[in-house]
């Protein structure tokens, strides 16, 4: 029996597609290659499966997602996370929400930052700067974008360097991408 | 495609040598890699189901929907380049919802949520793209147009912002 998950959570859920994976057995040569498939590596998951039909985007979008969560420098891998958190919280994607929700409190080993912001979205009480990363994460998200002057004022008054901008930018805009795949193209499980 | 070297520094207003060019040259790679996707979701050499002119015109369509009006004019120029035909050309018009013809009215449906409130999204609007014979892989096609276009322009709005910070 399995439940469709509605509610935001930090335990991640299963991911289940409603378009049908990549047949590995039928996948061209480009699409083993943007896979990485070899003889020792054959785990991919439905996701990456459900978007190796589309070759073309994949073999760029996984080194560009990596960078812009894990390269060097910037912004903190925490503080990008929440960048995730608030894009998915408006596009209310619950699985990329709670993976990324999880893994800022892993980073920090803190889990109240996150509790208030799924209990009170952009109202939620939590450090000005933290407060600052959300609200302009979460009126960036929105369609049109609806972040201004003043919303990125608040990011330097509240120390962001224009290194730690950029990377929010990068972070909040690669979730209203996942968002959008992850969301439409299958749901968030518990088995 | 040597005019679409960098879509964003173009849109952004990044200009060679400034301040803020040297910022945004700290992730020159994933200004990059945005180019590459950027010409994969709209010029791909194997387009399936969706030919260019069709993505450019829904990608116009997206650039409405996020009223980014510099994406409205690359998008346009790209559907001109792909020569324009009637039946893609106004897939970009707002007001026009697809008529009679199913594949197209369902496109458009499922374009028009993705971009606005992807939130909205269930396993009924991909049953409905299903049943208007749309085929599975085409569906992840025109998932990643509608995803890729949103990323682009929000990360172009965001530059735009950070660029009056002077």
């Amino acid at each position: 029996m399995s439940n469709i998950v509605h509610d935001f959570t930090t335990d991640i859920p299963v991911w289940k597609p409603y378009v049908a994976p990549l047949d590995l057995a039928e996948a061209s040569a480009e699409q083993l290659e943007a896979l990485k498939i070899t003889p020792s590596n054959t785990k991919v998951s439905d996701y990456v499966l459900v978007l190796a039909h589309d070759v073309e985007t994949l073999k760029h979008r996984s080194p560009l997602f990596n960078a812009v969560m894990y390269n060097r420098g910037g912004l903190s891998r925490a503080e990008r996370e929440i960048g995730a958190v608030g894009a998915s919280i408006v596009n209310r994607c619950i699985y990329c929400a709670a993976v990324h929700a999880s893994r800022y409190n892993q980073l920090t080993k803190d889990e109240d930052v996150i509790a208030a912001i799924f209990s009170d979205g952009v109202d939620a009480e939590i450090d000005p700067r933290l407060k600052a990363i959300l609200t302009f994460a979460v009126k960036l998200s929105k369609c049109p974008p609806d972040a201004n002057a003043a919303d990125m004022a608040a990011l330097v008054e509240a120390g962001l360097g224009k290194d730690e901008i950029l990377d929010l930018i990068l972070s909040t805009s690669l979730f209203g991408w996942a968002n959008r795949l992850m969301h439409t193209l299958g749901e968030p499980i518990t088995e | 495609m040597a005019e679409n070297e960098d879509v964003i520094a173009a849109i952004a207003g990044i200009d060679p040598g400034s301040a803020f060019a040297e910022v945004v040259a700290g992730r020159a790679d994933i200004v990059a890699l945005t180019q590459q996707t950027h010409d994969g979701a709209l010029t791909p050499e194997n387009p399936g189901g969706l030919s260019h002119a069709e993505r450019a015109a829904l990608a116009w369509r997206i650039a409405k929907i996020n009223d980014h009006k510099a994406f409205e004019d690359h998008f346009e120029a790209m559907l001109e380049k792909a020569g324009a035909p009637d039946n893609a050309a106004r897939l970009a018009d707002i007001w026009f919802d697809g008529g009679s013809d199913l594949r197209t009215k369902a496109l458009i449906r499922h374009v028009d949520l993705v971009a606005h409130a992807p939130k909205e999204a269930t396993r009924r609007d991909i049953e409905l793209l299903q049943e208007a014979g749309i085929a599975d892989a085409d569906i992840v096609r025109l998932s990643e147009l509608v995803a890729f276009v949103s990323y682009q322009i929000r990360v172009a709005a965001g530059l735009q912002l950070m660029r009056e910070l002077a």
